[in-house]
């Protein structure tokens, strides 16, 4: 059995409004930077996980991301994988 | 007729929830714990109250849909059973996908605790069948994340078919942008599933079901809901 770890990065969909993402560039604009725009906000998540090959691993986070780990309605997610 | 209130680590609104059906409708009442794995077998409808299940980590309602007691809230509902959430409980009946879409921040990014009005755009459902047309109730809110969210083709399935059964409203009853606390598309705040024996709302009914507390208008839901399963 192999370990590999996942570095999994969550974000709103795109066209789904931010507010929090939003709320932050008002802020920048307030504190005078307003070259900064579309601030996005998400989240970041790691794991690891015990599998046979990185296919495996991948199946596995894949299936933990659409189940639980995003809201696939208005969330996307990128797994990165890499065994340790 | 027998209500069952389930607790989750987190919940704050189930004696609430429990008060307004045992207390002040005498209905018998039983409390299910997150992790029982059957809802007894004479219970006629679950209550999933509001509060902070499972501190909201990760989304709200996002874990507690994998507590043991969920399956079997998902086979109840499966088999017609009725089921209403409430605030934390409709955020989670849509994580378990017992209900379409999903509930976001509010656009202002404040947790909102306020009172408002509802219009009842669908007084043909178990959960609404003694509100008379046109009548707006006072509820009060207190969500971060009410701002109720589906795709274009869900919202239009919705609306047609009638689903959308609480909106924000002003006191007049008219279905104002200013009326809308958080930013729900078509003000909405609480729909029904397709089979109509699912309600999910963020406004918290429970709370507004004593004139000590400073309105009733809450009570009739849980009337209705009695009305209905004793009517059947």
């Amino acid at each position: 059995m192999k370990k590999f770890k996942s570095e999994i990065k969550i974000t709103l969909r795109e066209g789904i409004l931010d507010v929090q993402g939003k709320t932050v560039e008002n802020a920048l604009h307030s504190m005078g930077i307003p070259e900064i725009a579309h601030v996005r906000i998400g989240r970041f998540v790691t794991t690891e996980i015990s599998a046979e090959t990185q296919e495996q691993a991948f199946e596995i986070i894949d299936k933990a991301c659409r189940q639980l780990i995003a809201n696939p309605i208005i969330e996307d997610y990128f797994i990165e994988l890499k065994e340790i | 007729m027998k209500f069952g209130v389930i607790t989750f680590p987190g919940s704050n609104c189930d004696h609430d929830a429990i008060f307004a059906t045992q207390s002040c409708l005498g209905e018998d009442v039983v409390n299910l714990w997150h992790k029982d794995t059957q809802i007894p077998n004479d219970i006629d409808c679950v209550v999933i109250p509001g509060g902070f299940s499972y501190g909201d980590y990760l989304r709200c309602g996002a874990i507690a849909r994998f507590s043991p007691i969920m399956k079997s809230v998902v086979d109840f509902a499966n088999r017609g059973g009725l089921v209403i959430g409430i605030c934390n409980g409709f955020q989670i009946l849509t994580e378990a996908q017992l209900l379409p879409g999903v509930l976001l921040r509010n656009t202002n990014m404040q947790f909102i605790c306020n009172d408002v009005w509802l219009t009842v755009e669908n007084t043909n459902t178990p959960f609404t069948n003694l509100i008379e047309k046109n009548t707006v109730l006072r509820i009060p809110i207190a969500h971060g994340e009410g701002n109720y969210f589906a795709d274009a083709d869900t919202i239009k399935r919705l609306e047609d078919n009638n689903q959308v059964v609480f909106r924000y409203a002003n006191p007049q009853g008219e279905v104002t942008d200013e009326a809308n606390p958080n930013g729900s598309i078509n003000n909405i705040a609480g729909i029904i599933n397709e089979k109509g024996n699912v309600l999910g709302m963020m406004p918290h009914p429970e709370r507004y079901s004593d004139k000590i507390l400073g309105c009733d208008d809450g009570l009739v839901i849980f009337k209705s809901i009695v009305n209905y399963i004793n009517s059947k």
